[in-house]
């Protein structure tokens, strides 16, 4: 038994070794405290407006239809009457059937992004040769980015090397796309293992650490998401490599949005603060980010009978 | 060791969504007697206040709406039947706060428990006797029902505290709607005493919310507010009316003013089925019908 201990590729039992653990009282503490800032008027719209462009609108349900996803598409390039000024979201994430009907609707060149989930979304529990073939396929079809996710059973199991490997080998199935790894932190248990995870994501060479797949509860907390920055953070003061942070699920009012975006400025700093770096994914968000927009701008409590669907 | 004792004063709390919250302010007002002593604080609610009473109003009104009207007839005379239960802490709450005498603040709560009954009893007729079936001149079956409109808010007149509070809720939620209430600005403890009452009673969370504190500083969010759905002014101040009407012209919300004199609320003037109409939407189906 103690032969196959042993047996660990050397680079990735390092990983394990160097990642420091996580004091689980302050991060919650200093997590809470980023809900406490005090943003108004010119600088909360402001805020606001960040938010939608770095939104990821999100439509992962077995009931999409190709109609679905062009509404979805038509809805992040302009989310509201252009009197607002507010910008387009960055992307649209969906299904990998899905890529197809979003590209057809937004052209070969869109300022909006579309991202897909990739290599059996959401559990991770298929076989690495399908979930290449998947990640291929949508990328073909013409996805900018894949969301991943992965192998919550191998990562528990202590199988890190075949995590990585997984990662790397997608991340090559990728080509010129960006790649998003889902940790589904609501499955890894403890910080510990939140921060570990992050470190194997961006080693294999992932560009963006992702929470959840938004299937699992709890999905994006402040907490967890802390803990990831400060996992980008290390990375680039030891690499000098910029690695985005994308938090989805669970993150449902304008107010909730803010508070992700003043954690990113006092972790990260301004340098984060570009759709490039940083993503929230979200299906509902917007709708409450547009109402706010409304009510700073108008000046009156909104209702969202008047705003489209989402 | 009684003289040791430190009274346990008691700061009324605003009752939004079932919950007895402080106001997100945290601001708060002395309520004193008409001799001007202290008799305790209470908070004062602000517009953030009444944003978050309108956001758990409108979830509650669809809940409620969905009840069937027997048993909403049934927790609003749960109500009465725990207002009667707790008369006397409310005779003295309304004596005390309004320096009205003790047959007066009786009469008061008395004539309060009445017309809960008496609008309890109507959510189950008021579809009857203010619906109809419309002669129409082709093979249609033709009716009109009454749906609630949804959110309500409703300003209560400084006086009488109790009374005109259970007569502007009453008439507005037994069809399904829920409301945000104003309390009067110059007694509001018997309001709020009310709303510890019905938190005892069987009414869902949110139905009734109530909020105190001054209302000038609510009336513009109030009639700008695009998810309340009507409004119902009693406070009869020209002031607040003029500027509800002007506010609510805008959005074309409903606007239903009851400039009644203090006493006119003992009166059956105040007991008016067509209050209820106020906060419906009546709504006419055509359904054909063969031969």
């Amino acid at each position: 038994m103690m032969q196959q201990t042993l047996a660990l590729p050397r680079r990735v039992h390092s990983i394990r070794d160097t990642v420091p653990t996580v004091d689980q009282v302050t991060v919650e503490e200093r997590a809470a405290a980023f809900t406490k800032r005090s943003i108004k008027t010119s600088a909360k719209l402001a805020g606001l407006k960040m938010a939608v462009a770095m939104m990821d609108l999100t439509s992962l349900e077995g009931k999409d239809t190709p109609g679905r996803v062009a509404y979805l598409c038509r809805k992040a390039l302009q989310p509201i009457e252009p009197k607002y000024e507010v910008p387009s979201c960055a992307a649209v994430c969906v299904y990998p059937n899905m890529v197809r009907h979003a590209r057809r609707f937004l052209g070969e060149r869109s300022v909006v992004k579309i991202a897909s989930v990739a290599t059996g979304f959401p559990s991770g529990q298929y076989p690495l040769r399908t979930k290449l073939e998947e990640t291929r396929r949508a990328v073909g079809d013409g996805a900018d980015e894949i969301d991943m996710v992965i192998d919550r059973g191998a990562f528990l199991a202590g199988e890190y090397a075949r995590m990585f490997d997984e990662i790397a080998a997608v991340k090559a199935a990728c080509g010129a796309a960006h790649l998003k790894v889902i940790l589904e932190t609501g499955e890894l248990v403890t910080y510990d293992n939140v921060r570990l995870a992050s470190q194997i994501a961006m080693e294999a060479g992932g560009d963006f650490i992702k929470t959840s797949t938004g299937k699992v509860q709890p999905a994006a907390t402040m907490p967890v998401t802390l803990v990831m920055l400060e996992a980008i953070r290390d990375y680039f003061f030891a690499t000098g490599l910029r690695i985005g942070m994308k938090p989805a699920g669970g993150i449902r009012t304008a107010k909730q949005s803010l508070a992700y975006l003043v954690m990113v400025k006092e972790t990260l700093g301004d340098d984060w603060l570009t759709p490039d770096l940083f993503r929230i994914g979200a299906s509902t968000l917007l709708n409450d980010v547009l109402m706010q927009i409304v009510k700073t701008v108008e000046g009156n409590y909104q209702n969202a009978d008047y705003f489209s669907l989402s | 060791m009684s003289a040791l004792r430190l009274d346990v004063r008691k700061t009324y709390k605003l009752y939004i969504g079932g919950n007895f919250v402080r106001s997100e302010s945290g601001r708060t007002l002395p309520a004193s007697s008409p001799s001007g002593e202290l008799l305790d604080n209470f908070c004062h609610a602000s517009r953030k206040d009444l944003r978050d009473a309108v956001a758990t109003a409108r979830p509650a009104a669809e809940g409620w709406a969905k009840k069937s009207a027997y048993l909403r007839g049934q927790i609003l005379y749960r109500a009465a039947e725990m207002l009667e239960d707790r008369a006397a802490a409310m005779r003295e709450e309304i004596a005390r706060s309004t320096g009205a005498a003790a047959t007066q603040a009786r009469a008061e709560v008395d004539l309060a428990i009445d017309r809960l009954v008496y609008f309890a009893g109507w959510t189950d007729k008021f579809a009857q006797v203010f619906g109809a079936v419309n002669p129409v001149a082709s093979s249609h079956f033709n009716f009109t029902i009454p749906e609630p409109t949804g959110v309500v808010a409703a300003l209560a007149p400084d006086d009488p505290s109790l009374l005109p509070l259970i007569s502007l809720a009453a008439p507005a939620v037994l069809m399904g709607n829920s409301i945000v209430l104003i309390a009067s600005e110059k007694y509001p403890l018997p309001a709020l005493t009310f709303a510890e009452i019905l938190a005892t009673s069987d009414l869902p969370g949110g139905v009734i919310n109530i909020l105190a504190g001054k209302r000038s500083e609510l009336i513009s969010h109030l009639a700008g507010h695009m998810d309340i759905n009507a409004i119902v002014n009693a406070s009869g101040v020209e002031e607040t009316h003029r500027a509800l009407q002007a506010g609510t012209a805008v959005n074309l919300k409903r606007y239903a003013a009851r400039p009644l004199k203090a006493e006119d609320w003992f009166t059956e003037a105040a007991e008016n089925p067509y209050w209820i109409a106020d906060t419906v939407e009546f709504k006419t189906a055509w359904h054909p019908i063969g031969l």
